[in-house]
């Protein structure tokens, strides 16, 4: 059982001593290995993962302090005992700082190592079973691909369970980055049309009349390019859900179109005269202020109100930071799983940062951070360098005297990144967090051009 | 298989206590047990500066000096045995190997008067049969009744039956048999 699974190694310049103690330790059935200096210690402790180091303190080159430290960062759950051949108080308190489990003096009374060695491994096998237990705790916190365990975000699930088992329509409201397309699928999911088709439709970055066509269809020669007859998402979605990301985004004319597949349930082709009836159940999302939109006229109220009929408001993750511990484990294993690599976890300095951090891009921007660390960080636990996050930045925002408001700071970050990545808008998107729709919508709104210079054109076509 | 027991220790052999851990040996672990008799001793097994014996160093010399039929051999002696990692021993024993030695020395009572000479034979018949059953291979084991478990004072000692428990037979049984298969 947990004996197979510990695994010690045995670090000591005397020959004597590493074979006395891993012949005395085999007996108990755990699996040892033994290295002769810290070099090769520090080495194996990066590639190999231990349950117990009993490292000597005075070995030439690399001493056990070094390689303590060392293990404190590359493997921090691994108990490690120093070896010493005479305990001195300063040598004690040294280990002990840095993190050694305890100190042993040389010779050891075999009641003394015994019982320390069981106690670790006691202590390991609960951690374990914490761990297992964590994980079936953590399926409570499930909502299909979602996770959380915040009040907020749990109310989100139960409202969603709820309204999945209706064929109301869906508002779903929340920054970029929140999971809006994961929270529909989620609904998709858990409602009677699951074997439905799940079709998603961003409704930002297209001209009117290519949205047009891509929602309704289009008859052969409805328009140049027409050549053949073809089927819109909404007959796509037949029988199923159709999720309209960016709905705040759609144009005077769209907005009366669908007010009316809405209302009808039928629409025609775009050239066409045959009116087409289909079964579908509408998730709108948008990361805009609808009511607002609606009070300054640049979005339909009876629209709004046809797709408000279940709002859901999936919070940002700065306001569920108690989540963020649960979502870098979750996310850890999902990347890990898809990249072949297993990282242990982030160090504490790593959370910390990760903790700090204003995400402005949402879970999103945090699966990203974290498929980087992985990629970078060359030991089992993620380092605070690795995440690549730059401790709170103190934002030059020219011309102004006074604090900047968050808009400013926002359109002078994005102008940045832009010039950063020479205008390229995925590189861009993928350094802020948000997704490429989301970033045309702030050009838009700041009148940026791809380049971060500021739009003359008093109307853009991007 | 022949397992040979041989009084190693500064006194003079106790023919009775060599007899019974024979029998409790052939009992135990269904082989022939012999008591030797052999006179020489290990000689450069003291540590002068640890005042003690190095067991490592009398299981080297009990595998020089064994008598060749013996297929296992474990010394028994009086004298104090460590290893240099450890401030003394009760025995010690290669896993899965020939060679096994235990020592009386700490059998006695922690105050280091000589118990009931019924309770010395009991434990060192114990710690023989232990060592023993490390050189056919056997792990410690986690019942603590079991001889196979650890232990590293006298309280665990006397907790211990001179039997091994069902699972340590089994897996005795397990390796007497791949022995057997190995050898044929």
């Amino acid at each position: 059982m947990s004996r197979e699974r510990t695994r010690i190694l045995i670090v000591d310049d005397e020959e004597i001593v590493r074979e006395s103690l891993s012949a005395w330790l085999e007996k108990d059935g755990y699996t040892l290995a033994t290295v002769p200096d810290g070099e090769t210690a520090v080495d194996r402790i990066r590639k190999e993962r231990w349950s117990i180091l009993l490292v000597d303190l005075k070995m030439p080159g690399i001493d056990g302090l070094q390689v303590l430290e060392e293990a404190k960062k590359a493997q921090p759950d691994a108990a490690a005992v120093i070896m010493t051949a005479y305990a001195t108080v300063d040598t004690a308190v040294a280990a002990m700082k840095i993190g050694a489990y305890d100190y042993l003096v040389k010779p050891f009374d075999p009641e003394e190592l015994s019982l320390m060695i069981q106690k670790i491994v006691t202590q390991q096998s609960l951690v374990r079973e914490n761990v297992l237990l964590r994980k079936v705790l953590k399926r409570e916190y499930h909502f299909r691909d979602l996770i959380s365990k915040s009040p907020a975000m749990q109310a989100v699930f139960d409202l969603a369970r709820t309204a999945a088992r209706s064929n109301s329509t869906i508002l779903i409201l929340g920054e970029s980055g929140t999971g809006k397309e994961l929270l529909a699928r989620a609904i998709h999911a858990e409602s009677p049309r699951s074997h439905g088709p799940f079709v998603a439709m961003s409704c930002a970055a297209l001209t009117e009349t290519l949205l047009e066509s891509e929602l309704f269809g289009h008859e052969k020669g409805a328009f140049t390019g027409a050549v053949t007859r073809r089927k819109g998402k909404f007959e796509m979605a037949d029988g199923g859900t159709l999720f309209l990301d960016e709905i705040g985004d759609i144009t005077a004319k769209l907005q009366l179109d669908l007010l009316r597949v809405l209302e009808d349930r039928q629409f025609f082709r775009v050239g066409g005269s045959e009116s087409i009836h289909v079964d579908v159940r509408i998730i709108a999302a948008t990361n805009r202020d609808l009511p607002k939109a609606v009070a300054d006229g640049s979005f339909r109220e009876d629209l709004f109100y046809r797709l408000n009929v279940i709002p859901v408001h999936l919070p940002p993750l700065r306001d569920r930071l108690e989540d963020m511990p649960l979502l870098v484990e979750h996310f850890l294993e999902q990347l890990g799983a898809e990249m072949n690599r297993h990282v242990d976890g982030v160090a504490t300095d790593a959370m910390g940062l990760l903790m700090a951090h204003t995400w402005p891009g949402n879970v999103r921007e945090l699966r990203n951070i974290l498929e980087r660390a992985m990629v970078v960080a060359t030991g089992h636990v993620i380092q605070a360098l690795d995440l690549g996050l730059r401790r709170p930045p103190c934002i030059d925002v020219p011309g102004t005297g006074t604090m900047a408001s968050l808009e400013e700071v926002e359109r002078h970050h994005i102008v940045r990144v832009l010039q950063d990545s020479g205008g390229n808008i995925s590189l861009a998107a993928r350094t802020l967090g948000i997704d490429r729709a989301t970033l045309y919508n702030k050009l838009r709104k700041y009148q940026l051009r791809k380049d971060g210079e500021t739009e003359t054109e008093p109307e853009e076509t991007m | 298989m022949d397992v040979y027991l041989w009084w190693i220790g500064g006194a003079e052999a106790d023919h009775e206590l060599l007899g019974t851990l024979r029998r409790q040996t052939e009992h135990v672990f269904h082989v022939t047990a012999r008591a030797w008799l052999g006179h020489h001793r290990p000689a450069d097994a003291f540590d002068d500066r640890r005042q003690q014996h190095s067991s490592t160093r009398i299981l080297k010399w009990l595998l020089e000096s064994r008598p060749t039929p013996a297929a296992k051999i474990i010394g028994i002696t009086d004298v104090d045995l460590f290893i240099p990692i450890l401030t003394f021993v009760y025995g010690e024993a290669q896993l899965g190997g020939t060679a096994a030695v235990v020592s009386t020395a700490r059998l006695l009572s922690d105050n280091g008067f000589r118990p009931d000479p019924n309770l010395l034979m009991s434990r060192l018949e114990k710690e023989c049969l232990h060592e023993l059953g490390h050189t056919f291979g056997l792990l410690h084991c986690p019942v603590p009744t079991c001889v196979m478990a650890r232990s590293v004072n006298l309280v665990q000692v006397d907790a211990k039956d001179p039997a091994l428990c069902h699972d340590c037979q089994t897996r005795y049984a397990e390796i007497r048999k791949q022995g057997h298969a190995h050898h044929e």
